[in-house]
C-alpha cells in the first residue's frame, strides 16, 4: 500500500475528487494548507503598510491506494489537478504498514 | 411655550442620538482594524466612554463646559448635576430648544472624543488605566477646550474663530492627544517586522458607514435649528465626505497601483474631519474643494507616518490631526456669510481677519491638548502604568484584560 499525498490549487479540489471517484477510489481525505514554492505570493498594503504574503492557500488532498494502483492514482491527480502554470503542487507517494477498518477491524488493501 | 420649537427639538434629539451611534460605529470601525485577538478590547475602549463620559457629563462635565464662565477659561460649578438645566431652553445656547436637548446633544460629542484617541494606542493599553484616562481627558482637556471654543465668554469664542461642529473640540483636541499618546506607550510588540493587517475590514466599512450617517447629526444638528442652515451643513458634509473618499482612493492608485476599500473609507471620515469646523460657514463648492483635498492630505499623512517613527496604529493622528487641522484652517479661507450671517468671511471673500482667528485657534488648541495630554499621560504611566504586560499583549486585550475573546469558532 502507498499513501499518496498531493498539494493541489484550492479551486481543483472539486475536479480532483471527481476524477478520483470515477476511477474508483473511494476515500480521501483533504486539509486546507497553506505553503511556500516556486509560486510568488502577493503584496497588501494597508493604509501604506506593506505586507508580503508568502504562504499561499493550497489544498492537501490525501489516499491510500493498493500498490498495482499507484500509477493509475498518480495519473488521475494530474490529469484533474493540472493548468500548466507555476503553484500546480506536487504529489508525495509514501509507504504505508498497515490499514484497518475500525467498524469491520479488517485490515491491508482490505481496509482501504 | 417658552419660545420652545418642536420642529428644532425634535431635529436635535434625532441628531443626538445619530451622534450618540458614531461611537459604537467608531467602535467597529477601529475593531476590525486590529488583529483579531485585541477586537473586543478595541471596541471597549470606544464603547465604555458612553458610560463614564455620559456620568461625568451629568456630574460636572457639562458644567465645566457649558456653565458660567470664569474668566473665558472655564465654567463654573454651578450647573453641576445638571443644576438648572431643565426643560427651559437656555437663549445663549440655543433658545428655541430645552436646555436638556442642548446638554446631551452636546453630551455625545464629549463621549465619542476620547475614544477617537484610543487608534493611537490600539492593541496595547492597560484597560483599568484607560477608564482614568477617560474620566481625566474628558475634565482636564475636553471640557476647557469646549468651553474655550463654544461657551459664553469663552477666550477663543470671543476671538472670533469659527468651529461648527467640533473640528477644533473634537478632532483637534483627539487627533494631537493621539500624538502624545502614541509618542509616550511606545509602538506595538513586533511593529514594523511582524505582519499586523486589519483582521475584518468588513466591519470597519459598517462602522465607517455608521460614522457617516452619524455625522448628519454631528454637523447638521450643530445648527441647532431644524432650518436652512441644518440642511446647508448636511449637504456640505456629504459632498466633503464623498469627495474624500474619492480623493484618497485615486491618490492610493496612483501611488500604489490599487484602490483599497481601506483607503475608500478611510477617505470618507477624512472628509467628515475636515468639513466638521466649516460644515455651517461654507458653499457646496468649497466642501467639494476640502474634501478632495483633505482626502489626499490625510493619505499622504497616513503614509508619511512610518518616518516619524512613532505607532499611531489607526492613525488617530493622520486622520483626525490632520484632518482637523486642516478643515479649521480651510474654514478660514471658504467661510462666507452667504450660508451663515452669524459666522464670517474667509479670505476667498476678501476677508483675511478669521484665517488669522482660524490659526491663534488651532494653535492655542494643539499645544493645550498636546501639553495636558502628554502631563497626564506621563503622570498615569508613572503610578498605574499604560501599557499592558508583554505576555498580555502578545495574548492579546480581549482575553487579557477582559477574560473573552471575540471570535469562538
Amino acid at each position: 500500500m502507498k499513501k499518496l499525498e498531493a498539494i493541489i490549487r484550492p479551486h481543483k479540489v472539486d475536479d480532483v475528487r471527481e476524477a478520483l471517484l470515477e476511477a474508483g477510489f473511494r476515500g480521501m481525505t483533504l486539509s486546507e494548507v497553506k505553503g511556500v514554492g516556486r509560486q510568488k505570493g502577493h503584496t497588501e498594503v494597508y493604509r501604506g503598510s506593506e505586507y508580503q504574503v508568502d504562504f499561499l492557500p493550497k489544498i492537501k488532498v490525501e489516499l491510500v491506494v493498493a500498490d498495482g494502483r499507484v500509477e493509475t492514482a498518480v495519473g488521475v491527480l494530474i490529469k484533474s489537478a493540472k493548468t500548466g502554470n507555476v503553484g500546480d503542487g506536487k504529489i508525495f507517494v509514501l509507504p504505508v504498514e498497515e490499514a484497518i477498518r475500525v467498524r469491520t477491524e479488517e485490515s491491508g488493501e482490505d481496509a482501504i | 411655550m417658552n419660545g420652545i420649537n418642536t420642529g428644532d427639538t425634535a431635529w436635535l434629539l434625532m441628531s443626538t442620538a445619530m451622534v450618540m451611534l458614531m461611537t459604537p460605529g467608531l467602535a467597529l470601525f477601529y475593531g476590525g482594524m486590529v488583529r483579531r485577538k485585541n477586537v473586543l478590547g478595541t471596541i471597549m475602549q470606544s464603547f465604555i466612554a458612553l458610560g463614564v463620559v455620559t456620568i461625568q457629563w451629568v456630574l460636572f462635565g457639562y458644567s465645566l463646559a457649558f456653565g458660567p464662565d470664569i474668566g473665558g477659561v472655564i465654567g463654573s460649578l454651578a450647573w453641576a448635576g445638571l443644576n438648572g438645566v431643565g426643560p427651559e431652553p437656555n437663549p445663549d445656547y440655543a433658545a428655541t430648544v430645552p436646555h436638556q436637548a442642548f446638554m446631551i446633544f452636546q453630551m455625545m460629542f464629549a463621549v465619542i472624543t476620547p475614544a477617537l484617541i484610543t487608534g493611537a494606542f490600539a492593541e496595547r493599553f492597560k484597560f483599568k488605566t484607560y477608564v482614568v484616562f477617560l474620566l481625566l481627558w474628558s475634565t482636564l482637556v475636553y471640557a476647557p477646550l469646549a468651553h474655550w471654543v463654544w461657551g459664553v465668554g469663552g477666550w477663543i469664542r470671543g476671538l472670533g474663530a469659527l468651529d461648527f461642529a467640533g473640528g477644533l473640540v473634537v478632532h483637534i483636541s483627539s487627533g494631537v492627544s493621539a500624538l502624545a499618546a502614541a509618542l509616550i506607550i511606545g509602538k506595538r510588540k513586533g511593529h514594523g517586522h511582524e505582519h499586523m493587517p486589519p483582521h475584518n475590514l468588513t466591519m470597519t466599512l459598517m462602522g465607517a458607514s455608521l460614522l457617516w450617517f452619524g455625522w448628519f447629526g454631528f454637523n447638521g444638528g450643530s445648527a441647532l435649528t431644524s432650518g436652512s442652515l441644518a440642511v446647508s451643513a448636511f449637504v456640505v458634509t456629504h459632498i466633503a465626505s464623498s469627495a474624500a473618499a474619492l480623493s484618497w482612493s485615486v491618490t492610493e492608485w496612483l501611488h500604489r497601483g490599487k484602490p483599497t476599500l481601506l483607503g475608500a473609507v478611510s477617505g470618507c471620515v477624512a472628509g467628515l474631519v475636515a468639513i466638521t469646523p466649516g460644515s455651517g460657514f461654507v458653499e457646496p463648492m468649497g466642501a467639494l474643494v476640502i474634501g478632495l483635498v483633505g482626502g489626499a492630505l490625510c493619505y499622504v499623512a497616513v503614509n508619511a507616518k512610518g518616518r516619524f517613527g512613532y505607532d499611531d496604529s489607526l492613525d488617530a493622528v493622520g486622520v483626525h490631526g490632520v484632518g482637523g487641522i486642516f478643515g479649521a484652517l480651510a474654514t478660514g479661507l471658504f467661510a462666507t456669510t452667504a450660508v451663515n450671517a452669524a459666522g464670517a468671511n474667509g479670505a476667498f471673500f476678501g476677508n483675511f481677519a478669521l484665517l488669522k482667528a482660524q490659526m491663534i485657534s488651532v494653535l492655542a488648541a494643539s499645544v493645550y491638548a498636546f501639553v495636558i495630554s502628554w502631563l497626564l499621560l506621563k503622570a498615569l504611566d508613572a503610578t498605574l502604568g499604560l501599557r499592558v504586560t508583554e505576555e498580555e499583549e502578545v495574548e492579546g486585550l480581549d482575553l487579557s484584560q477582559h477574560g473573552e475573546s471575540g471570535y469562538i469558532f
